[in-house]
Order: structure tokens, then C-alpha cells, then sequence
């Protein structure tokens, strides 16, 4: 089956390479990486900062349901070219997965189609293994806390 | 101490232990005949293919007074398939920009 999302990763590579065709003209499928008010809400997380432009720089930060910080992540802009390009660096707070370099290149196809190239290179390809699984780590962490819920809600009611 | 942790994206991060994944993928072989192939030691050569070993990417077959190691790509179908639920988050992400970005067009 052919997935409209890629991921590319060589062995034993240090970086990842992200491709997925859009159903939008390249103008659009920039803004929304470009404007906060569009990342915030495809990403799922508060833009506190975003300066979309060469030397502009950008914080993310999700809180969890009781205030504490769950997510915070920064980086720089390093250049930044409306509706082409933009190539930044990533880094999330409270991990050691290191800084990460990205770079989009946001492709026409048609009037009304787009392609969006990531490349992703991170510090060594150990770091770049254990991004590859947080959303595996994750989804245990999760289940975990429901867990957790499930239980603290048993011992009260019995 | 440190904790030895021997997973397949472990035992692929070494460029030796690659090349020797390479070599056996193509044809069963002795630790001797592997050997034969690197400049390396054959201490270090040893504990690659150990490595290997214990992480299943490699099997061994005792064929005579010989061991043979030989290719599991069961265990490399690991990378593989752990790189699946990342691809889906992007997926799921991704999704949500497309739809988002439509109904913008659309109130447009």
C-alpha cells in the first residue's frame, strides 16, 4: 500500500527524510507552517513565539490538563523564503535528544497540489534512532497514566 | 555501570557491524571467513558478530565441526516497523494541516 506520508530512514543514518503530497496550492501549505495561528492548530500546541523570516526565531510550548509544561520546544530560523523554503533548527526542552537541523522545501505540482520535502539531520544517528521511537515511548507513557487514572479511580470507590 | 543495551538499532550504528550484515546477507559464513573479509582484529570481529548475535540480527548453525552465521532479516524488518508509528503521527499531522488549510481556502 502506498502511504501519502514517507519516511525514509537509512540505516545507520543520521538523518530522516519526511516527503507527503498535499491537496493545496504551495501558497497555503507554507502559511501554514509560516503563520502561528495555523501552526498552533494543525500542531496542536501554543506558538508563544515565530518570527517567519531569516534570523527569526520560534518557541512551542503544550501544557497537560493540570498547567505543567508537557511539550516545549525552540529553535532558529536560518533562512526563510516565502513559499520555497524554510530551514530551521529544532530542539525539544528536558530531553537529550540534541538540536536538530530542518530543512522544508515546499514543492508546486499543480495549481492545486503541493509537495513538502523535510530533511531532518540530527547530532548522531543514535539520537536520530530514539526520536524514531518516541512515538512508540510515548504511547506507552500514555497508557501508563491511564492506567494509573483507572486504578486511583478503583481504590476511591472501593 | 552502564546498562548494555543490545537492540538491532544498537548493533546497526556500528559502520563494521554493518558491513558485516552486508557480507552475510549475500552468503552464510564462518567467523574465520568474515574475518577475512576486514583489516580488523579478530577479537573486535568476534565481539561484533557476539553482538549481532545477541540481538538476533545474525544466527548461528553449527554445520560439521563449523559455525555458520547466518542472516535474520525477521530482526531488520524491526527498523522497519518502528519507524511505522512515527510515519503515523506525521501522517495524523499532516492530515489536520490539509484540513485546516482547506476550510481556510474556502472562507477565502
Amino acid at each position: 500500500m502506498e502511504f501519502k506520508t514517507k519516511v525514509h530512514a537509512g540505516t545507520g543514518q543520521q538523518d530522516l527524510v519526511i516527503t507527503r503530497e498535499f491537496d493545496l496550492p504551495v501558497a497555503l501549505l507554507f502559511k501554514a507552517y509560516a503563520e502561528a495561528e495555523f501552526l498552533a492548530q494543525w500542531m496542536g500546541t501554543n506558538v508563544l513565539k515565530l518570527e517567519s523570516k531569516k534570523q527569526g526565531s520560534y518557541l512551542l510550548e503544550t501544557k497537560g490538563k493540570d498547567g505543567t509544561v508537557a511539550f516545549r520546544a525552540h529553535g532558529v530560523i536560518h533562512d526563510f523564503i516565502a513559499g520555497q523554503k524554510i530551514c530551521r533548527t529544532f530542539e525539544m526542552d528536558g530531553t537529550d535528544l540534541g538540536v536538530q537541523l530542518e530543512v522544508y522545501v515546499f514543492e508546486r505540482l499543480t495549481e492545486n497540489t503541493s509537495r513538502l520535502n523535510m530533511h531532518v539531520i540530527y547530532e548522531t544517528a543514535a539520537q536520530r534512532d530514539r526520536v524514531l521511537k518516541l512515538p512508540f515511548t510515548q504511547g506507552i507513557n500514555w497508557a501508563h497514566n491511564r492506567l494509573q487514572e483507572v486504578m486511583k479511580g478503583n481504590k476511591h470507590s472501593s | 555501570m552502564m546498562k548494555a543495551r543490545r537492540d538491532v538499532f544498537q548493533a546497526i550504528a556500528d559502520p563494521s557491524r554493518r558491513a558485516i550484515l552486508v557480507l552475510v546477507a549475500a552468503q552464510s559464513m564462518t567467523a574465520g571467513a568474515i574475518a577475512a573479509h576486514f583489516d580488523t582484529a579478530r577479537p573486535t570481529i568476534s565481539k561484533h558478530l557476539h553482538i549481532l548475535t545477541e540481538c538476533e540480527l545474525l544466527q548461528q548453525e553449527q554445520n560439521g565441526r563449523e559455525i555458520y552465521y547466518h542472516f535474520n532479516p525477521e530482526k531488520i524488518k524491526a527498523v522497519a516497523d518502528f519507524i511505522e508509528p512515527f510515519r503515523q503521527m506525521w501522517e495524523e499531522r499532516f492530515s489536520r494541516l490539509e484540513v485546516l488549510m482547506k476550510k481556510f481556502k474556502t472562507k477565502k
